[in-house]
């Protein structure tokens, strides 16, 4: 079996589970997408091929969707996620230092995702943590209170 | 319940979990057993208690001391002299009696902050917000018993009516109302949504309540259902608040298995359910008829209005939607009454507000007020004042959409008609907070990047205008602008306001007016000098002249 089919299959098998969950319909899109982009990271062709097949709905108005809303995403994905949020809470309190220690860290610019698969910078907007602004997310892991010199130990911890 | 010597809160929103709340509430639980003390100190995981500067918290009661930020190497210690030998931990005291991110106490949660008035936060950081009895002991689902034992539908919503309840979304609309165009229309199939879709920058109040009080929103849901005639409810809650949808779905779940939800409830003729709707990343989706297409499953692209959702929402039904912490007001109004809840605040604005303070002040976290304090109050008492001393400039209010507040406006009282009389504007309660090293032009861009990322695109003014507009205050920010550029501005702005289908493209422009009204010399100092007075903006266009 090659690398591509496996792949495929575990596509499917995690379309299967999501659509197990949440059902058919078409108010359940998005938990589907948000389950999906979830598990693999991204949404791949496949899955939505797979989604809109289960959901007998065009493949047009499915990417209409997945497109419309940041937390998913079309294009894969490095390893770990970095979300930098540029609202102005965390700009006014130092957030443009933090992000150009990111970027040039990184060696990345806002949607990127490094050559390793490892890294993928975005920006976003508020995230709801204002009071410990700067904040940085990292997958799951908010971090608060940063400051430029914080970034390399931060990026540090992630393998 | 059984009955405890002590009580014992650990903070466990996401900051102090990211500080190290859990492994504080795991070696608080392994000390607890050591010193066989399980049986007489109850000890939870609480939701934010509103000291942001100084998580993760642990809160004894009856005592009310609060100790923070607390490492898990220092809970053996604690344990055994508070909890074993029944005195403040004496090594965790600071030299200051205030928290200011060294380990401190303090007596009395209520003297933390001066003349905090907290009814929707009444419970958050007290109960655990994963135990629906704790809920029930502390008043929980009482509004709701009275209001289907002893009260008639159209009752509650005169009762809404009465107290002055107005939206604490941010447009500032009386609730009663709005629950009273739901009611009005003919019977069948209505639907009341939560709003939960909490994006405004710098917002976070919704967060705290759901995260702290989950019960509150599910009783004032029930309420609204009884009120207009509707048995279904959605939550609408952002894809990026994870810890908050974990806990509302343990207590829909706990409120169903006791009765609360379902048919029948209380015995009464009246059957009510809520399922949870995860957002994915939208801020438009804050806009009602933007919200309602994502619960349908399409774009979260705002309808043209009317029809209005009151009318015709989710799926073509009348449907009311409030935000958190609208609803979390329900049921302390039903339970004390619309005349206990118009002592707070002022006449037209009654009650508290929840505020979120961040930016350069010695304290950032939350507060809820009455309605009608001021700026200055806010910096001085509960904010700590300016960081290292530094002069107010300006605050920007209730996230992007809000109005840029210049010092001279720090003494009006912030409440919904005082602020439209100043031409300014109080959003949904974020207020950051800037020194005199902001450059007003550097934050109008942030702000109206934005607005350009944000807007769904649907229509054109909103689409072009705010990219427009962040492209002209680029300009300025790099001395690249004319002062024709101003002129456009103001325009630009105008038409936001006056051709944009929902409030998103509305509002953007402002920032913009704000920024030109009061502080239009240092606008022009970028523009006339290339300069930035602030030294905040590059200027990358200024060469020598020679």
């Amino acid at each position: 079996m090659s690398v591509g089919t496996k792949s495929n299959q575990t596509v499917i098998e995690v379309v299967r589970a999501a659509i197990e969950q949440h059902g058919t319909s078409r108010e359940e899109l998005i938990p589907i997408l948000n389950d999906v982009n979830r598990a693999l990271g991204y949404l791949p062709a496949e899955a939505m091929e797979e989604i809109s097949r289960r959901l007998h709905e065009p493949k047009s108005s499915l990417f209409g969707v997945a497109s419309f809303y940041h937390m998913l995403s079309t294009k894969p994905r490095g390893r770990h996620v970095i979300q930098f949020c540029e609202s102005a809470p965390c700009h006014v309190v130092g957030g443009r230092e933090v992000f150009e220690a990111l970027k040039n860290e990184l060696r990345l610019q806002p949607d990127e995702t490094s050559p390793d698969g490892k890294w993928t910078l975005i920006t976003t907007s508020c995230l709801g943590v204002c009071s410990v602004g700067p904040v940085v997310v990292i997958n799951d892991d908010v971090y608060g209170n940063v400051d430029a010199k914080k970034i390399p130990e931060i990026l540090a911890r992630y393998a | 319940m059984k009955t405890v010597r002590s009580m014992v809160l650990v903070s466990s929103d996401p900051v102090s979990l990211q500080r190290g709340g859990q492994d504080v509430f795991n070696a608080m639980q392994h000390h607890i057993k050591a010193f066989g003390l399980e049986d007489e100190i109850s000890l939870i995981q609480v939701g934010d208690v509103g000291r942001h500067d100084a998580l993760p918290l642990v809160i004894v009661y009856p005592e009310a001391v609060i100790y923070g930020p607390v490492r898990a190497d220092q809970v053996a210690y604690l344990v055994e002299e508070h909890l074993y030998k029944g005195r403040i931990a004496a090594e965790m005291e600071a030299s200051v009696r205030e928290l200011t991110g060294r380990i401190a106490w303090l007596h009395a949660r209520k003297g933390t902050l001066p003349a905090e008035q907290r009814i929707v936060l009444r419970r958050a950081g007290i109960i655990d917000p994963t135990d629906i009895e704790d809920y029930i002991l502390n008043e929980g689902y009482q509004a709701l018993g009275k209001a289907l034992s002893e009260m008639q539908p159209a009752d509650v919503i005169e009762e809404i009516k009465k107290s002055g309840l107005r939206g604490r979304g941010g447009a500032g609309f009386p609730t009663g109302t709005k629950w009273g165009f739901v009611a009005r229309e003919k019977p069948g199939k209505k639907y009341i949504i939560c709003n939960a879709d909490e994006s405004e920058p710098g917002t976070f109040k919704d967060r705290l309540i759901l995260e702290g009080d989950p019960h509150s929103i599910i009783e004032a849901m029930a309420l609204a259902g009884y009120a207009v005639g509707a048995d279904e409810g959605y939550i609408y809650i952002r894809g990026e608040y994870v810890l908050a949808q974990q806990r509302l779905k343990t207590a829909i779940q706990d409120a169903r298995e006791m009765g609360i939800l379902g048919k029948n409830i209380f015995g009464a003729p009246f059957t009510f359910d809520i399922h949870i709707h995860s957002g994915a990343g939208a801020y438009i989706c804050g806009e009602e008829t933007a919200l309602i297409e994502s619960i349908e499953g399409k774009r979260g692209q705002p309808r043209s209005r009317p029809p209005f959702p009151t009318t015709a929402g989710l799926w073509g039904k009348p449907t009311l939607v409030n935000n958190v912490e609208t609803l979390a007001n329900v049921p302390p109004i039903i339970t004390q009454g619309a005349d206990w809840f118009r002592s707070f605040g002022t006449p037209s604005s009654p009650g508290t507000k929840v505020y979120t303070i961040m930016g350069n002040v010695n304290i950032t976290g939350l507060i809820e007020v009455p309605m009608g304090i001021t700026l200055r109050e806010v910096i001085a008492f509960y904010a700590k004042g300016m960081k290292g001393g530094a002069a107010f400039k300006l605050a920007q209010t209730g996230g992007s959409s809000g109005s840029i507040i210049p010092a001279t406006l720090q003494d009006t009282p912030m409440d919904f008609d005082s602020f439209s009389k100043a031409g300014v504007s109080l959003g949904s309660g974020a207020l950051l907070i800037c020194n005199e090293d902001t450059c007003v032009v550097d934050l109008a861009k942030v702000l109206m990047n934005f607005f350009r990322v944000e807007s769904c695109g649907k229509c054109n003014p909103c689409r072009i205008g705010t990219q427009r507009a962040y492209e002209m205050l680029d300009r300025i920010s790099t001395g690249e602008a004319s002062l024709n550029d101003l002129d456009k501005l103001v325009e630009l702005s105008e038409n936001l306001y006056m051709l944009s289908n929902c409030g998103l493209g509305q509002t953007a422009g402002t920032p913009l007016k704000d920024t030109l009204n009061y502080f239009r010399a240092e606008v022009e100092a970028h523009i006339r000098l290339k300069v930035c007075p602030a030294g905040v903006c590059k200027m990358e266009a200024m060469v020598p002249q020679y």
